[in-house]
This record gives structure tokens, sequence and C-alpha cells, in this order.
């Protein structure tokens, strides 16, 4: 009985388990290597195409959905409104910086919008999250989706700053040390560059004092009162990292389009991103990333295959609906879970060296 | 023990009292789970609260510590007036609680959990750096670890406990930081008699400015662990005094001590 003073038996792990809860753990696996390898050398491999329309399409979605699985996995609390700071945080950059709606745009340099954009949307997050942060469970999923909802239709009526439903286009890019930032292979790196930075802050931070007290909240919020936390506190600034995260999501996005209206801020693709999270799994950063992965690659030839097989295409969605269902029902945990069982199999079979 | 015997950041004798609670009242509805209680405390003292099953016991831990607050009355920690104080105000004060049920972080490892009780109580709740290697509290949680005799199973999940293990956990996160008073809630609840020994042991070698009070039904825990004992009935103080004393008045017998001890 480990209670027992003289029993004690050291584990006899070796010093480095002992640090690497202090460093970085994440690099010890040459999977994570393979995985930066293979994207860094995308531009070399894949078409112009697959390099936007799937890898940065899935880097930017797969970023916004991570805010999402920040706030759900570590914390929680499922917020349906990361979306719509992303898409809140691509309206400023449009209504800062330059665009064919010059009596909408300011027309500021990049380098001035960007920042604006993304404090703003921050600031917008944090409030709503104070407003969510008042509930929990499926009162929180309704708050913050009325205030995605409301955004929407916001942004459809309002024509002074939104551009009602039309939006704004033909939004400016970054083009600078003789480079334009927004043409295919810089635009891959920028997206690559911004999710790995969101990708290993939250793996990084879920280890931090920040990180541990949001997981303590979301296990038991009235024992981390009781252990000296502000709970509250706590959960708004999960909010304001959350939506620094998706708010550069949004960035990227706008970017991408060049364009933004209330059709990329609908209630439906608030959705998805919660269909991403999970169907990657909200336990670990990369799970969002999986999601997008997936999510895009239906969304892009799903289509095409249910026109060979003589259906209509645009019931690609029945297709993301039924894979939604699959994986929900034989993994609560999303890919992740089951990719996580079959290596704990394997693991058995193999002689079984744990791993968690 | 080797928790934080270092002298307490407050000054002890300051005020008079360490606990001072004046007509407290808490009513749940029409029910009154407790009826102006008082009850004075004084620093480093150590007494048990004894009393059948909704005497009102954990209502009056909870009143004290905030997780609800009494309905009216007034409490005093250390002279300070707490009564409209959130929990984490109170905590950081240094009062702690343990919980009846282990209120623990079972996703967490036992480590990651002395951690955060660690972190409650000092500055940087909200930092964003990962502890380096010489980190003070990652050395004050490795201790509290030790302390309570947990070192073997420090890098498991909580959830992966014993429930002796769990208790022992429950214990080491109300001693983090400088506590200057504790409510433990049942803390022999489901241990073996090894672990009643070994509770008392950790009980009656905290440092002696560290005052308590204790809800506890195992007699042969609870009183040779106090100084002093207060009777609660029906969320009234019924009786307060010695523990001989106490566990000689035939009114407690027959209330009381009388099912268990014929």
């Amino acid at each position: 009985m480990s209670l027992v003073q003289g029993t004690h038996q050291e584990t006899g792990r070796p010093a480095a388990a002992r640090t690497s809860w202090l460093a970085w753990p994440e690099f010890n696996q040459p999977a994570v290597w393979l995985v930066a390898l293979i994207l860094l050398i995308m531009p070399a491999i894949a078409s112009n195409f697959f390099l936007i329309e799937i890898f940065a399409t899935t880097l930017i979605l797969g970023t916004i959905a991570l805010s999402l699985m920040f706030l759900a996995g570590y914390g929680g609390m499922v917020s349906l409104m990361q979306l719509t700071i992303a898409g809140f945080a691509a309206y400023m950059v449009a209504v800062f910086g330059l665009s064919a709606n010059a009596n909408i745009s300011l027309g500021w340099p990049w380098w001035l919008a960007t920042p604006v954009a993304l404090v703003l949307a921050t600031i917008f997050g944090t409030l709503g999250g104070t407003l969510a942060v008042r509930t929990e469970g499926i009162y929180t999923i309704m708050i913050t989706l009325a205030i995605g909802a409301a955004f929407y239709y916001f942004t459809n009526q309002n024509w002074a700053i939104f551009g009602g439903h039309t939006g704004i286009n033909t939004i400016a890019t970054p083009k600078f040390w003789g480079v334009d930032w927004r043409s295919d292979v810089p635009y891959y790196y920028v997206t690559l560059g911004v999710a790995a930075f969101c990708y290993f802050a939250v793996q990084y931070v879920s280890r931090a004092p920040f990180g541990l007290a949001l997981q303590g909240v979301r296990d038991n919020p009235r024992r981390m009162a009781a252990l000296g936390f502000n709970v509250n506190a706590h959960r708004v600034a999960a909010y304001a990292f959350a939506s620094f995260i998706a708010a550069l999501g949004g960035v990227l996005q706008v970017w991408n389009y060049r364009q933004i209206s209330p059709g990329s801020v609908s209630v439906g693709a608030c959705i998805d991103i919660l269909i991403i999270a999970v169907v990657g799994g909200i336990t670990r950063p990369v799970g969002p990333y999986i999601g997008a992965f997936i999510f895009v690659i239906l969304r892009t030839f799903a289509l095409d295959l249910l026109v060979k097989f003589g259906l209509d295409g645009n019931r690609f969605r029945l297709l993301i609906g039924l894979g939604f269902l699959a994986i929900v029902f034989w993994s609560s945990d999303g890919v992740i879970g089951l990719w996580e069982r079959w290596r704990r199999k394997a693991a058995m079979k193999g002689g079984g060296h744990g791993h968690r | 023990m080797a928790i934080d015997s270092a002298a307490p950041r407050y000054s002890a004798v300051a005020a008079g009292a360490a606990l001072e609670l004046r007509g407290v009242t808490r009513l749940f509805g029409a029910l009154a789970a407790l009826t102006d209680i008082t009850i004075t405390v004084r620093p480093g003292e150590r007494r048990a609260v004894l009393g059948s099953n909704g005497a009102g016991k954990t209502t009056l831990f909870n009143c004290v510590t905030g997780d609800f607050p009494p309905s009216s009355g007034t409490i005093r920690f250390f002279g300070e007036d707490i009564t409209h104080f959130p929990p984490y105000e109170r905590i950081r004060r240094g009062l702690r609680r343990t919980y009846q049920i282990s209120a623990l972080f079972p996703s967490l490892t036992v480590r990651d959990n002395v951690y955060l009780a660690c972190r409650g109580v000092s500055r940087g709740r909200f930092s964003l750096l990962r502890p380096g290697t010489n980190d003070a509290l990652m050395h004050a949680t490795e201790q509290l670890i030790q302390a309570v005799h947990l070192t073997p199973v420090r890098e498991q999940l909580v959830a992966e406990l014993a429930h002796g293990q769990q208790r022992q956990l429950e214990i080491a996160l109300a001693l983090a930081g400088a506590p200057r008073f504790i409510l433990f809630d049942e803390p022999a609840a489901g241990l073996s008699p090894t672990e009643r020994r070994e509770l008392v042991e950790i009980l009656t070698s905290l440092p002696a400015h560290i005052g308590y009070i204790i809800i506890e039904h195992d007699m042969d825990v609870a009183l040779r662990v106090v100084e002093s004992v207060t009777m609660m009935h029906n969320g009234r103080i019924f009786k307060e005094g010695l523990p001989h004393e106490i566990e000689a008045d035939p009114e407690v017998q027959e209330l009381y001590l009388g099912a268990g001890h014929g």
C-alpha cells in the first residue's frame, strides 16, 4: 500500500523522463519530424491546386478548429462562435486595409491593418467569451451560436461597414521584399508558418500553468476555486487566447479568397468548424488539422464521386454527414481516438511497451 | 512532515481568532441547513466537528470556504471579514479545505494536481511559460508529493489511483502553499486501518501554527488529533468541549456515540 512509509519503490524511470515534462516531449517522435518534412517540401510534390485548395485550406480551417479544440478539449467549453471570430478578423482586414469597396475600406497598409484586425477580433471573442462563461454546457453552445447567428445577420444587413450581402471584394494582400505573398507557393508557406505557430503554441501552453489550470477548470471548477483560482477569469482568458488563434485563421482566409461576405460567416460554416474539430478529435491539437484534411478532401472530391455514381453532386454534405456519424459512432474522440485505440492494440500484441 | 515549515507569511498572533463565525445561517429554500452558528477557533487550534448525517457539518465548511455563502451572519478569517469573498480570495488568504468525496482532477497526473494546488496560491496562475527544471513551485510540488507518500505514482493519472491514494492526494492539495487554517471533511472515509494510522500521523505532525477543523465519524481518528470538539445537531451547535468531556457526556452519547459505542 502506497501509504505505508518505507515500502516506496522507485519506479526506476530514467532522469530524462522527468525532465521531458518540462521541455518538448513532442519532438521525441519521428512521425512528427516526418510530417513536418513532408509539409515543408509539399510545393515540390503537389500541384498548385492541391497546394492551395487542399493543403492551405486544410491549414486555415484546422487553425480555426484548433481554437475550438483549445476551448473544448482543455477548457470543456464548446464555442460555436470560433468561425465568427475568424470572420470578424477577416472583415476587419477588409475594412482597415485596401479593397475594391473604396467607400468602406480605409486603405491602411497590410502591416497596420492586420494587427488591428487581430486585436479587434480578439477583443470581440473575449467579450463573447465573457458572456458565455456565465453559462455551462448546452447553454454555452446556445450563447455562442446566437452570437454567430447575430453576426451573420448583422453583416447581411449592414452596408456601411460590412458591405451587406455582397460583402467586400478584391481585398489587397501583402506584397513586400519583392514577393507577392498571395502567389501560391509563398502563400502556402505563410499558412504553414501560421498554422505551425498556432499548433505549437497550443501544445506548449497545454503544459504551462495557464493550460494546466484550464484543464483543472474543465475537470473540477469548484475544486479549482478551492485551490485559489478565479475560475471565470481563467475561462475568459482561455477565450481570449482561442480568439487570437481563430483571428489568425480568419486573416489567412481573407488573404486566400481576397473577399469576405456573410456566406463565409454563416451558421452552417460555424457548425463546419465544430464538425472538423469533433471528427479530428479534441483531445490533442493535431486533431483539428486531421479533421480539416478529411473535411476538405470530402468537400473537394465527394462532388465528383457522387456524380460518377449518378447522384446529385450537391449532396456532398450527405457524405460528410455520414462520415461524421460513423466517426462519432465508433470513436467518441474522433480520428485521434481511433488511431490511439489501434496503437494500443498493436502495442499489446507486440509485447506491450505502453504509451500515452 | 516536509511541508512548508518556513515561518508563516502572516502573523498568527495579530488577530485574536483564526476563524470566527457569528450567527451564521444557511437556508436551502425553506430548509435551514445551518441555524445561528457561532464558533471561535484560535490560531493553531485543532477541533473536531461531530454530528450525525444531516447535522450541517459539510454545509458549515461550504459556508466558510464560500462554496455557497451563508444566508446571514458573518465569517471572519484572522480578523478579516470574508463573508462575501469569493472562494479563491479566501484560499489565497491561507484557508484550505479537503472534500468528503475526493474532488481531484482525474485526467491529470498526480504531479499536475499538486502543481495546480501550489500554483493556485501563488503568482503566475495565467503564466504561458512552462516551468523550468529549477522552478520553485516544481520543487515545492515534489516535496508535497513526498510528504504524502505519493512519489512512486507521481506520474500516474489520478483516475488510475487507488482510493487511499486519492485521499492522500486530497490532503496534499490542501497543504500547498502556506496554509493557515484547514478544513478536513472526513479525511478518513474509506481508508484501511493502516491508512488511518498514516492519516493520524500526517495530521499530528502538521506545523503547530496550522489550525484545522476536522469532520470525522471515526472517534479513534477524530479524538486523537484534536484539542476541542463541537457537536452539531440539526444545523445547530449542540455542545462544545474538550474531547474527553464530549466523549463522557451522556446527552452526546445518546445522540451520537450511542449507536456505535454501545
